[in-house]
């Protein structure tokens, strides 16, 4: 049977990796993207997505050799993103070996690319990233541009939006809820889960391993977090554990070893 | 003797992970997308990602598909990855009717859906081995291969089957005939599991 996936987000900055709080990046993790990369990978980890939170755009040229580097260690599927506003760079991303490409703002600012790039590479290639926040008023909706800009929709149309535009996966997160350790924002989650058909991965705000059930529970087929894969040895290894005791389906591992004699 | 590996670039797909992928188990490996060159090697990998009509087209353009009727014809082992498992059989109904290589008698037809079976096939899924084969040493019962794919492939001979995995029933995971061996899952994204089957590979 089809096995929920447990993902790690690596969050990079100028080639750093950073911790997030409400979008927020300021604590630079002591290690570079390869080692977290390496160490989620053998940890059991089901896939990884490296977003560039670099703060300009000129600043992302550095991104694609990162990925590079990542992808010599990372045996999962691997997910990109950040900046990606045109089509020379997606393909730049690819070829640095991202099986993925996620993006947001773009499917606000310049849907023609989301489509161009669903057709040219499928569907399967293009992960929607959908953030929400809080307004003035209290109402949860989707935002842009690294949190900044309110898009005038509710999540749920939003979410179907980008399924309609070619999206085949969706990565769900919360402004509100990143950092929060509270636990992903479900009520927003069922909302999306309620209206799409493609995948949906929660994202933000896991603090716990319970969290992390608490999404599967809650329907999505993939769970996601950055934070908390830090900081502890066989961090994924031993949420993957809690996961399969919680009753969830996830992927074996450890059933295959080397052959004993290297090839000749 | 492993000998060296063709990786088949004909425009299409992740070309680099399966590179790293095969540099990890120590395999020498080179991108080939000059059909002469196809006959300087001892192993091939045609990988892929996109639509069959497109890659198939790409293969014939290029001459590609007469190289590797030849190098397959020679017995040497072919593995097809994904949409290059596709490509082997006889015909896809993706994107209207089109001829694939024809080195397996299989049609590749899409999945039904429906009943909450999401469309593409996405994520980890089982291998159940259905009758031995080389290429599986030290595969266990059950392990998991990372699969993204909306068509699979229903060979004729139910004897061309290895292995399968069940998505609203079973269908043909890994196929194989003679030196001529698919895979609808990305073995270069399936972590060990990946790893041992293209080692294994480069023993055959």
């Amino acid at each position: 049977m089809l096995k929920n996936r447990l993902i790690a987000v690596i969050i990079v900055l100028d080639g750093k990796v950073v911790q997030s709080i409400r979008f927020k990046h300021t604590n630079v993790i002591h290690y570079d993207a390869i080692h977290a990369a390496e160490a989620f990978s053998s940890w059991s980890v089901d896939e990884i997505v490296v977003l560039d939170v670099t703060r300009s755009p000129e600043g992302r040229d550095r991104f694609p050799e990162v990925l590079a580097n990542i992808s010599k260690y990372c045996f999962v599927p691997l997910t990109a993103g950040g900046w990606i506003t045109d089509e020379a760079y997606a393909q730049q991303l690819l070829r640095s070996g991202a099986d993925k490409l996620c993006m947001n703002t773009i499917f606000a600012k310049d849907p023609e690319l989301v489509r161009t790039l669903s057709r040219r590479y499928g569907r399967q290639c293009i992960v929607a990233s959908i953030d929400v926040k809080r307004d003035a008023e209290g109402i949860v909706r989707p935002v842009v541009n690294r949190g900044r800009e309110f898009v005038d929709e509710t999540p749920a149309n939003w979410a179907r939006r980008a399924q309609e535009l070619g999206a085949g996966e969706i990565l769900f997160n919360s402004v509100d809820h990143d950092g929060a350790r509270r636990g992903y924002d479900i009520e927003t989650l069922r909302q999306i889960l309620a209206v799409v058909e493609v995948p949906v991965i929660a994202f933000g705000g896991a603090f716990t391993w319970q969290h992390l059930v608490e999404g599967i529970q809650a329907g999505c087929d993939a769970v996601a977090a950055a934070n908390i894969f830090h900081y502890v040895e066989q961090s994924t290894k031993k949420a993957k554990s809690y996961m399969a005791e919680a009753g969830i389906a996830v992927r074996r591992e450890g059933r295959f070893r080397p052959n004993p004699s290297p090839v000749q | 003797m492993s000998g060296r590996v063709a990786v088949i670039d004909y425009g299409m797909g992740n070309l680099l992970s399966v590179m790293n992928a095969l540099n990890r188990v120590g395999v020498q490996a080179e991108l080939v997308n000059d059909p002469d060159r196809v006959a300087e090697f001892d192993r091939v990998i045609l990988p892929g990602v996109g639509a069959f009509a497109e890659a198939i087209a790409h293969l014939r353009h290029s001459g590609m598909d007469a190289a590797l009727s030849d190098f397959v014809g020679g017995g040497r082992p072919l593995l097809g990855v994904c949409l290059g498992m596709q490509l082997i059989c006889s015909r896809s109904e993706e994107g209207g009717e089109h001829q694939g290589l024809g080195w397996i008698k299989a049609d590749v037809r899409r999945f039904d859906g429906g009943a909450g079976l999401k469309v593409p096939h996405m994520g980890w899924n089982s291998i159940d081995i259905v009758q031995p084969h080389p290429v599986l040493a030290g595969l266990e019962a059950g392990a998991d291969a990372y699969f993204v794919h909306s068509y699979r492939v229903i060979p004729n001979d139910p004897s061309d089957v290895l292995a399968t995995t069940d998505y609203g029933g079973p269908f043909a995971s890994i196929i194989g005939r003679g030196h001529v061996i698919g895979m609808q899952f990305h073995p270069e994204k399936s972590q060990d599991v990946g790893l041992r089957l293209l080692d294994n590979f480069s023993r055959l």
